[in-house]
C-alpha cells in the first residue's frame, strides 16, 4: 500500500481526475495549497502596481493505493499534469502502514479498493 | 365666446357703461390666464422631465442587478472579467448611442433606418427627430433614457458569452451592437420604421431590447460552445454552479426595482398619473406570478425549489410584459407572467438539452420571453387600455390581425439580429478569435484575461 500525494497545477485537475478515474484510481482528497518551488510565483496587478505572489497556488492530491496501481497513477498523472514549464508539480509516494474504513472496520488492502 | 356676447348684450340694455368696465376686466383675466397656461406648460415639461430622467436611473440601476446575477451566477475565478464586462459596456453602449446609435434610431429616414441627422445627437438640437417628437421632455432627457435602454440590451450578451470569451472580443462586439444592430432595429419599432407603420406594438421593449440582446446573445454562445467540462463524455449535462446565490439574488431585486423605470418611464410623460400607475402594477402583477410559476415547475421537475430559478423566473415575467404592460390589463398580465415562469424553467433545461451553453440563463429570460411577451400583445391587448390604439389582441375579440403584426416583428428581429451578430461575431472568430485558450479557461479569466482575482484573500477551488 502506497501513499501517493501530488502537488500540480490547479488548472489540471480537471484533466488528471478524469485521467486518474478512467484508469480505474476513483478515490482521492484533493486540497487547495499554496507553496513555492521552481516557478518562484507570479505577478498580479493591482491599482497600477505589479505585485509579487512568492507562494503559488497548487492543488494537493492525495491517495491511497494498493500495490498494483502505484505505477499506473504515477505514469497517469505525470501525462495529465504535464505541460512543459516549470511549476508542472511534484509527486511523492510514501509507504502507507495502516488503512481502514470506518463503516466496515475492514482493514488493509480491501479497505482502499 | 358665446357667452360673453350674450353678457355685453345684456349689460349694454341694462346700463351702457358698465360693458366697459366688464370687458377690461374680461380682458385682463384672459391674459393672467394665458400666463397661467404658460405656466402649468413649464411645470408639466418640468414634471414629465423628472418622470423620464428619474426612470432612466432605475434603468441605470439595472447595470448593478445585471453584474450582481452574471457574478453571482458565474464562478469565483471569472469574477473580475465578468464584473469588468457589466462595468466597461455602459461606457461603450452611451459612446456608441451618443455619436451614431441615436441617430440610426431616431432620425427620420426610411422604413429601414434613421438617415437625418445622424451623428452626435444633432449636437442637442431638436431638430429631425420626429418619431420621438410626441414626448415634450428635452432632447437630452430623451437621449438618456434611450441610452440606458441601448445599455441594458448590449449587457444581456454578457451574461450568456460569460466564462470563456475574450475581454476584447466582447469589446467590439458590444461596440458594434449598440452603435448599429440596435438602433435599426428600434428604428423598425419605435423611430418610425417599417414595423411601427404596420402596427407592431412593442411597448417597453420585449423586441426592441430583450429579444435584440437575446438573438446576439444566441449567436455568440452558438459560436463560443459550450464551457469546458459543461457536457460529460456521454453527453449528459454537468451542472456547473455560481459561486454567490446571495448576488445573484441582489441583483434579481434590483434588476426588478429597475423594471419600474423600464416599463412605467417608457411613456415618457406622467400625463395624469393613470397609465403610470397601471403599468407598474402590469409590471409587478406579471413578475410575481411568473416568480410563483417558476417556483413550482422547477419543484416538481428537479425535486426542490431552485432558488436561480426563482430570480431567473422574476426576471422572466418582467421581460414578458414589457411589451404589454400599457397595452393590457391586470388580469392579462398575471396571465403573461404565470406562462413566463414556465417557460423559462423549461427554455433553462431546453437550451442545456441542445448543447448551447448560457451560464446565466439569459436567452431562456431575454429571448424566449422577449419573444413570448411581444407575442402576448398580439393575444391579450385591449384597445385603449391606456390610451393607445393597439386594437385588441385574439383573445379580446380583435381577430389575428394584431398577432401577426407582432409575429412578423419577431421573425424579422430575429433574422435579421441573428443573421448580422452572427457574421460580427464569425468576423471576430476569423481575426482576432473570441474564445480564450483551454488552459486560461481553466485556469479562469480573472488570471487570464486582467491578471487579478476578485478574492484574493480567499482560497476558492481554482479548477471550479
Amino acid at each position: 500500500m502506497k501513499w501517493i500525494v501530488a502537488v500540480i497545477r490547479p488548472e489540471k485537475l480537471t484533466d488528471v481526475k478524469q485521467a486518474l478515474a478512467q484508469a480505474g484510481v476513483g478515490k482521492m482528497t484533493v486540497t487547495n495549497v499554496i507553496g513555492c518551488g521552481q516557478q518562484g510565483g507570479y505577478t498580479e496587478n493591482y491599482r497600477g502596481a505589479e505585485m509579487e505572489i512568492n507562494l503559488v497556488k497548487k492543488v494537493k492530491l492525495e491517495i491511497a493505493v494498493n500495490d498494483a496501481y502505484v505505477d499506473i497513477t504515477v505514469r497517469t498523472i505525470m501525462d495529465t499534469a504535464f505541460t512543459g514549464n516549470i511549476g508542472d508539480g511534484k509527486i511523492f509516494v510514501l509507504p502507507l502502514e495502516r488503512c481502514i474504513r470506518v463503516r466496515t472496520e475492514e482493514e488493509g488492502p480491501e479497505a482502499i479498493g | 365666446m358665446v357667452f360673453a356676447h350674450l353678457l355685453y348684450k345684456t349689460l349694454q340694455k341694462e346700463n351702457p357703461m358698465r360693458w366697459r368696465f366688464v370687458m377690461i376686466g374680461m380682458v385682463l383675466a384672459s391674459l393672467a390666464f394665458g400666463a397661467e397656461t404658460d405656466a402649468v406648460k413649464t411645470l408639466s415639461v418640468a414634471v414629465d422631465t423628472v418622470w423620464v430622467l428619474f426612470t432612466a436611473f432605475l434603468v441605470f440601476f439595472m447595470n448593478t442587478g445585471f453584474a450582481m446575477v452574471e457574478a453571482g451566477l458565474a464562478r469565483a475565478k471569472n469574477t473580475v472579467n465578468i464584473l469588468a464586462k457589466n462595468f466597461i459596456v455602459f461606457a461603450l453602449a452611451s459612446l456608441a448611442y451618443w455619436v451614431i446609435g441615436w441617430g440610426l434610431m431616431f432620425g427620420d429616414g426610411n422604413g429601414f433606418m434613421g438617415l437625418t441627422n445622424l451623428w452626435f445627437v444633432n449636437g442637442g438640437v431638436d431638430k429631425g427627430y420626429s418619431a420621438i417628437g410626441w414626448t415634450q421632455v428635452p432632447l437630452w432627457a430623451k437621449f438618456f433614457f434611450q441610452l440606458v435602454f441601448a445599455g441594458t440590451a448590449a449587457t444581456i450578451v454578457s451574461g450568456a458569452v460569460a466564462e470563456r470569451i475574450k475581454f476584447l472580443a466582447f469589446l467590439i462586439f458590444s461596440l458594434v451592437l449598440v452603435a448599429v444592430v440596435y438602433p435599426i432595429v428600434g428604428h423598425w419599432i419605435w423611430g418610425g420604421g417599417w414595423l411601427q407603420q404596420l402596427g407592431m406594438w412593442d411597448f417597453a421593449g420585449s423586441t426592441v431590447v430583450h429579444s435584440v440582446g437575446g438573438w446576439a446573445a444566441l449567436a455568440g454562445a452558438l459560436l463560443l460552445g459550450p464551457r469546458t467540462g459543461k457536457y460529460r463524455n456521454d453527453g449528459s449535462v454537468q451542472p456547473i454552479m455560481g459561486h454567490n446565490l446571495s448576488l445573484v439574488t441582489l441583483g434579481g431585486l434590483i434588476l426588478w426595482l429597475g423594471w419600474f423605470g423600464f416599463n412605467p418611464g417608457s411613456t415618457m410623460a406622467v400625463g395624469d398619473g393613470t397609465a403610470i400607475a397601471h403599468i407598474v402594477v402590469t409590471t409587478n402583477t406579471a413578475a410575481i406570478m411568473a416568480i410563483l410559476t417558476a417556483t413550482i415547475t422547477s419543484w416538481l421537475m428537479q425535486g426542490k425549489p431552485d432558488l436561480t430559478m426563482l430570480v431567473n423566473g422574476a426576471l422572466a415575467g418582467l421581460v414578458a410584459i414589457t411589451a404589454g404592460c400599457a397595452f393590457v390589463s391586470v388580469f392579462s398580465a398575471a396571465i403573461i407572467g404565470a406562462i413566463a415562469g414556465v417557460l423559462v424553467v423549461l427554455s433553462v433545461i431546453f437550451f442545456d438539452r441542445v448543447k448551447i451553453d448560457d451560464p446565466v440563463g439569459a436567452l431562456s429570460v431575454h429571448l424566449m420571453n422577449g419573444v413570448f411577451g411581444t407575442l402576448a400583445v398580439g393575444l391579450f391587448a385591449q384597445n385603449g387600455i391606456t390610451g393607445a390604439e393597439t386594437g385588441n389582441g385574439l383573445f379580446f375579440g380583435g381577430g389575428f390581425t394584431l398577432l401577426l403584426h407582432q409575429l412578423l416583428g419577431v421573425l424579422s428581429v430575429g433574422v435579421f439580429v441573428f443573421v448580422v451578430t452572427l457574421i460580427v461575431w464569425a468576423m471576430l472568430a476569423a481575426t482576432m478569435g473570441i474564445r480564450v485558450s483551454r488552459e486560461e479557461e481553466l485556469l479562469g479569466l480573472d488570471l487570464g484575461e486582467h491578471g487579478q482575482e476578485a478574492y484574493p484573500d480567499f482560497q476558492g477551488f481554482l479548477t471550479k
